[in-house]
């Protein structure tokens, strides 16, 4: 690595360093505190009931979710189910919701919805497309010649699903688990709507209630240990097995399993119910809500300010996020080594923290060593950034995978110099990794709102922060523009995401 | 005169030498490959003289011009040595013309007239300017980066395996209008194989690497002819090895007395003929030389290789020996064969 080589790394350094400002902060927050205080704020009744909720909503919210996503995906992918390709794109339609929507929109349809079985029945909905995503992505990429030696060994077909096909599942499985999990842990809005007491309502509740600076960290460090929990849980269950594809050629088509009469119906019931769920509830609420509110409920100068206020904030996250992650991006795919193994990880490690632990961190952070940046829009892109980096990693990286070294080198051998040669080679051919990332830091930021609402200057408003103030006076009707607006806003983005899943599984 | 120096080159990865003091000169207007197995250090020596990789020790000059020794370095894109790696490496978000032109310092009418001209000399078509590097086949992406390497008028052109991910019958015909095209243009060529079949057709000089070293340089048919050592003479293509006692040009060995070319006296050497210097006739009763049995028999149409069990011998009665023969005269399994040897066995280092 040149002099320019040596300016990536320490940019690198700077943004992983910045990244572990959280786990910084839990762990300075428990030194302050010392241990007799830490016994009393976590060793108490109330953290234990919230820690048997938590427990709860994952153990129950997790299997449903693997079961749901995988049955879709199977049915979309493997089966000749009727209308297959619509299913498929309904499956992934969901995320298009933010998830306090769907809490907002079952609250509104049936009053009384409350408590863990509410919890569970809308995260389910909310979240299984987390799993339907890469379970569905891995089905394609397997390869049928595994299944065929399968059967020519005497298996029976079912037999082979759980002993050739499941196996082969497992990666994407327990990477979408962790990734409904890590959602579970993180999020607000879906679990205050429906008075589901988790440790990030009760944060959030001690922050803004009572300004209990010492109980809401506490609660953070106990919300961060079980993310670190998870992490490892999912490492664990990943295994070390190989599941690349061996030998060389492209390999076949898949084989769709034809359904008799009785499996069809079962099938396209049980996907029916799914997207009247996951999506009829949602937009019936809403279309209710719109036409009970008439024209008064569109306050056009507000909403449009919010509108206005959720593009500059998505759009300024996203290019700050995508910069931010060009040196690690980068330094992965060309100097893969030690450090940028660690670089990468810490990025990676901070993201799966709830939204509430890094915004309390920048919160405490910026109050004691930057004031002038406390309670500023520059906090709430940092937040954001911290947050979101492993989306603009990711795509950046296979961007970046794109264009080989030799192509670079190539350049230079035709004369031009090593950074004309990153522009028109490297970055041209990254450009369309960084633009999908970019967009994907765009959806979340779009659809953030506990960071949001404890960083943002006041009298920011965003489509989010306008729809939770809304619904926090009961005014459900005028809400309603607002959480439209999301979802439009959200949809051609969730299109991209679900494209971006086809041509991962190189179709 | 020569246009490439290299001398004294060093370069380790870690504890890993991967070139060690490799010192070579590549005559002006010649082509020269350089050959080995995989590991050997060839393409990363092709490397250093592109400017992708710097040696630890060593100097390297071009055309007089010192591209670098332990003070001086000259950056990849202020070279012009030209570069065509194994798979082409286009740019695939450029079209055929652009990945041409890419390297052209003119612009406007004068630029599309060198890229037609350079289409042309690699035998693309005219209309395939505007295709993308997707929808062209190997053969066509090579000749794309082949054209584009040679439109900036390169002092000297690398060429990194560039035929191995071809078909076999593409590859010689691409091997000849490659060796054209660089003679027209005058360019001094360095190809890196480890195919020797390609390097012994290919080459003008040859050098041969193994671990990191230039174990032996010189024209093909000198090393094919004559190798340094075992390894050598195994790698450049299939060889007879025997023991032998060396006396006044004569060699003393299991094929009887054979001329070799070394006049010195040994006690134990190593002795090598190519198996089309064994020439085989059928046996007849009485008859004087060296007697074997046709064992095994590798029909490959216009040629067979015959394995040929010795009768006796002096230092290992037994010995199989393969023999090249025309296909069609190939005699059956269990044919009696009489061996005699054309030309003199070459006497290998110890």
């Amino acid at each position: 690595m040149g002099r320019g080589g040596t300016w990536v790394t320490g940019f690198a350094v700077l943004v992983a360093l910045l990244s572990l400002l959280p786990i910084g902060f839990v762990i300075g927050v428990s030194w302050q505190v010392g241990w007799e205080q830490i016994q009393a704020l976590v060793l108490r009744p109330r953290v234990g009931e919230l820690l048997i909720n938590t427990v709860l909503l994952v153990l129950l919210t997790l299997p449903l979710c693997i079961l749901l996503g995988t049955a879709l995906a199977w049915l979309t992918e493997r089966s000749n189910l009727p209308g297959r390709r619509a299913w498929s794109l309904l499956a992934v339609a969901p995320l298009a919701v933010p998830a306090f929507v769907h809490s907002y929109a079952w609250v509104s349809l049936v009053p009384s919805i409350h408590g863990l079985p509410a919890g569970v029945l809308v995260s389910v909905i909310a979240y299984f497309p987390f799993l339907y995503l890469p379970v569905a992505a891995t089905l394609r990429r397997l390869d049928p010649a595994i299944e065929d030696v399968a059967q020519s060994l005497g298996l029976k077909p079912w037999t082979v699903f759980l002993r050739v096909v499941v196996p082969q599942l497992r990666l994407a499985i327990c990477g979408g688990a962790l990734l409904v999990g890590l959602h579970l842990l993180a999020e607000y809005g879906l679990y205050a709507m429906i008075r589901f007491d988790t440790f990030t309502t009760a944060i959030f509740d001690q922050f803004k209630s009572t300004f209990n600076g010492p109980g809401a960290n506490m609660l953070a460090a106990v919300l961060a240990l079980y993310c670190l929990a998870m992490l490892t849980a999912e490492s664990a269950a990943r295994g070390n097995a190989r599941y690349a594809r061996v030998g060389s050629g492209s390999a076949r088509e898949q084989q769709v399993v034809r359904l008799g009469r009785p499996a069809t119906l079962l099938a396209l019931i049980l996907q029916t119910v799914t997207c009247l769920l996951a999506l009829g509830v949602p937009l019936i609420t809403l279309g209710k809500w719109l036409i009970a509110g008439g024209s008064e409920v569109w306050h056009w100068s507000e909403l449009l300010a919010a509108l206005q206020q959720t593009l500059f904030l998505g759009v300024a996250g996203a290019l700050l996020t995508t910069c931010a992650a060009v040196p690690i991006a980068w330094l992965s795919i060309r100097a893969p080594g030690r450090l940028q193994r660690v670089l990468e990880s810490c990025n990676y490690i901070t993201s799966s923290l709830p939204g509430i632990v890094v915004a309390l961190a920048l919160v405490t952070v910026t109050i004691h060593f930057a004031r002038p940046i406390y309670q500023t829009t520059v906090t709430v892109l940092l937040a954001y950034m911290l947050m979101f980096i492993p989306r603009a990693l990711v795509s950046l990286r296979a961007g970046i995978a794109q264009a080989p070294v030799e192509l670079e080198n190539i350049a230079r051998s035709l004369g031009r110099s090593p950074g004309r040669a990153l522009w028109l080679i490297t970055l041209r051919l990254a450009a369309p990794g960084a633009a999908a990332g970019a967009a994907l830091v765009f959806l979340a930021i779009t659809n953030e709102l506990t960071a949001t609402l404890l960083l943002a200057p006041n009298g920011t408003r965003t489509l989010a922060t306008g729809f939770w103030a809304m619904t926090s006076e009961i005014d459900y009707a005028a809400a309603a523009p607002y959480a439209l607006l999301m979802i439009l806003l959200s949809l051609p983005l969730t299109g991209l995401l679900y494209l971006q899943s086809k041509r991962t599984a190189g179709r | 005169m020569n246009a490439l120096e290299l001398n004294a080159i060093c370069k380790s990865f870690g504890s890993q030498r991967a070139l060690d003091n490799v010192t070579l000169a590549v005559p002006t207007g010649s082509r020269t490959v350089i050959v080995g197995p995989s590991g050997s250090g060839k393409t990363t020596l092709l490397r250093m003289i592109a400017g992708f990789e710097f040696p630890d020790s060593g100097s390297l000059s071009l055309n007089g011009q010192i591209l670098l020794d332990s003070t001086h370095e000259v950056p990849a894109h202020q070279r012009r040595i030209g570069y065509v790696p194994q798979d082409g490496a286009l740019f695939p978000h450029m079209s055929v013309a652009a990945n041409i032109g890419f390297g052209l310092a003119t612009k406007g009418p004068a630029r599309d007239e060198r890229i037609a001209e350079l289409m042309d000399s690699v035998a693309l078509d005219a209309n395939m300017a505007t295709r993308w590097p997707h929808e062209l086949s190997g053969g066509q992406q090579q000749r794309v980066a082949l054209a584009r390497a040679l439109a900036q008028q390169p002092r000297l052109m690398l060429l990194d395996e560039p035929f191995s991910a071809l078909d076999t019958g593409l590859r010689a015909a691409m091997r000849k209008m490659v060796a054209r095209l660089l003679a027209d243009a005058g360019v001094t060529a360095i190809l890196v194989t480890h195919d020797q079949s390609e390097a012994l057709s290919f080459a003008d000089q040859l050098a041969v690497m193994r671990q990191g070293r230039l174990v032996q340089a010189g024209q093909p048919l000198e090393l094919y002819q004559h190798p340094r050592d075992e390894q050598t003479a195994l790698f450049l293509g299939e060889a007879v090895l025997m023991p032998a006692k060396i006396k006044d040009g004569w060699a003393d060995c299991d094929l009887g007395p054979i001329t070799v070319n070394h006049q010195g006296n040994s006690e134990m050497a190593q002795i090598m003929l190519r198996p089309e210097q064994l020439q085989l006739n059928i046996a007849s009763t009485g008859s004087p030389g060296c007697h074997g049995v046709v064992t095994e028999r590798d029909f490959g149409g216009n040629t067979c290789t015959l394995t040929v069990t010795l009768l006796a011998g002096k230092f290992e009665p037994g010995r199989s020996l393969p023999v090249h023969c025309a296909g069609l005269l190939a005699p059956p399994i269990g044919s009696a064969v009489q061996l005699t040897t054309l030309g003199r066995a070459h006497v290998l280092n110890n």
